[in-house]
């Protein structure tokens, strides 16, 4: 992993004007190829807005963003990313084949390579049979795993994830996690994965960045040693609840300041 | 499918026959002037012996209807559209439209009649088309504006145009609005038709022989004309419930009608 990163953060400082919030002081960070990265903090400790910030769908108030070794708006341009939000952000009226092929369309390909390779993706997230289903037929989870699939589809270099499975009962996102990890594997993109729990990013990430708010700040990273591929019986492992305590302690220790709600979203 | 879709229709239809049924005894029984009610089965005898002057009226009065619907509709989305696409424009104007939605539009209708001839179908087609305009207008721009911010997000990530966001997102996102409020002008358009002729016009319109009717009390005839309107009016809106149903096979709504 001695390759140049793909994201790479310098002094990153977002202000928004209104209210005069510092979402954002000084990050520095970089995340090297096929790295799975979780960013970790309470609410309104900036994490989302970092991770919009590396899709140059806000811009930094200063600092530099580079992406696959270009500008955050020139790899957004060149189509460098693929984004899952906290709600699948489906459009109802098309169906979930048409879903998917959406980002390729965007990218001109015709009409039989969009196809082939929404196919590709539907058998990846395992969904083939609900192809020519709409959004709303589907369970909260599989609506997730489309957006996954939408978002891969064009195999980007790198994948932009904010709190995809908040929204979804623990044992659904206990499964999208190892359906995750599996399809992470197989697709081999850096993975930015915005996050609530504490045990979802250990499980997931080679390095867990634990972020605390106002100003948002790196509070400190941990590096998570687990082996891949993970499985079931991680969750069980001694070492996998060392990493989950010290996550926790790195966030109480900077998050003095924590709202008893705030708190309780980390447990 | 047509089983459940008739099991649905079974209850206004033994509603609508009592309620004919009733109308039909009662006026019987309490022998009630033809003036005051006329019996159901006089109004579509009547019908049936006056349907070589009643339905070219009704057709006439329906071309005006039509006429307004098609111009005020178009205009009203061709409107929401311009003023969707600069923000502050719509800012600025969309609470004046809502202020003039609210203003009895038929209320100008003799001032219509005075501006263009007042015999000719015009004048009802504009009253008609005013009357459509204003509601289609609000509806599409509140469903142009009814894109969420996140979906406009994933289109900014793929490096879409505005108006690749326009037709993939926004136009698609408004079409549930504007067929709500296609619906509404439909019915709009028939008032606005039928009832601007009662302010005067071509002998052969139908608002006109209602009037002419009831003025020499033929009221079984005005009676009849109602019916005819009625008919006129359902047809319309079924038009555009049926195009509904095509347009929007997608949504859930239209799936579990």
């Amino acid at each position: 992993m001695s390759d140049a990163p793909v994201v790479r953060l310098a002094n990153v400082t977002k202000t928004f004007r209104q209210g005069n919030v510092t979402a954002l002081q000084d990050i520095d960070l970089d995340l090297v190829p096929g790295e799975f990265v979780s960013l970790i903090g309470p609410s309104g400790c900036g994490k989302s807005t970092l991770l919009r910030v590396i899709g140059d769908l806000i811009e930094p108030t200063s600092g530099t963003v580079t992406v696959n070794g270009k500008s955050a708006r020139r790899a957004r341009n060149d189509r460098d990313y693929g984004i899952v939000f906290q709600d699948a952000v489906l459009f109802d009226w098309r169906t979930v084949a048409k879903n998917i092929a959406l980002p390729l369309e965007m990218l001109g390909w015709d009409r039989d390579r969009r196809r082939a390779r929404v196919r590709e993706m539907l058998e990846l997230v395992e969904l083939g049979a609900f192809a020519d289903h709409h959004p709303w037929q589907l369970s909260g989870g599989m609506q997730q795993r489309v957006a996954i699939a939408r978002a891969l589809a064009f195999e980007p270099a790198l994948l932009l994830m904010d709190e995809p499975f908040g929204a979804l009962d623990e044992m659904t996102r206990e499964r999208l996690n190892l359906e995750l990890l599996s399809i992470w594997e197989k697709a081999g993109s850096t993975v930015v994965f915005v996050t609530h729990s504490i045990s979802e990013a250990v499980f997931l990430s080679n390095r867990v960045v634990v972020m605390s708010p106002r100003p948002g700040r790196i509070a400190g990273i941990v590096e998570i040693d687990l082996p891949y591929p993970r499985t079931v019986e991680t969750r069980e492992e001694p070492r996998y609840f060392e990493l989950v305590t010290s996550v926790r302690e790195l966030l109480r220790s900077r998050g003095e300041h924590l709202l008893p709600e705030e708190e309780a979203n980390l447990a | 499918m047509s089983v459940r879709r008739a099991g649905e229709w079974l209850p206004a239809l033994v509603v609508f026959v009592v309620v004919v049924g009733l109308w039909e005894g009662l006026v019987r029984a309490l022998h009630v002037h033809q003036f005051l009610l006329p019996k159901p089965s006089t109004i579509v005898s009547v019908f049936w012996t006056d349907r070589h002057t009643l339905w070219p009226a009704g057709w006439y009065t329906f071309k005006e209807a039509l006429g307004g619907f098609v111009v005020g509709s178009g205009l009203g989305m061709l409107a929401a559209t311009v003023v969707g696409r600069f923000q502050t424009a719509g800012k600025a104007l969309m609470p004046i439209f809502i202020a003039a939605n609210a203003v009895p539009i038929i209320a100008f209708a003799p001032i219509f009649g005075a501006w263009f001839n007042p015999i000719s179908p015009h004048s009802k087609m504009a009253v008609a088309g005013v009357l459509c305009f204003l509601p289609v207008l609000v509806n599409t721009l509140r469903g142009l504006q009814s894109a969420k911010p996140r979906q406009i997000e994933l289109m900014r990530s793929y490096a879409a145009s505005e108006l690749q966001i326009w037709r993939r997102v926004r136009v698609p996102a408004a079409l549930p609005f504007v067929f709500t409020s296609l619906k509404v002008a439909s019915v709009l358009a028939m008032i606005g038709a039928i009832v601007s002729e009662y302010f005067g016009g071509a002998l052969n319109a139908l608002g006109v022989t209602i009037n002419n009717a009831a003025n020499v009390f033929q009221f079984d005839v005005a009676w009849a004309g109602i019916l005819v309107a009625s008919l006129l009016g359902i047809a319309l809106y079924g038009a555009v419930v049926a195009t509904e149903r095509v347009v929007l096979r997608w949504s859930p709504q239209e799936r579990s009608s």
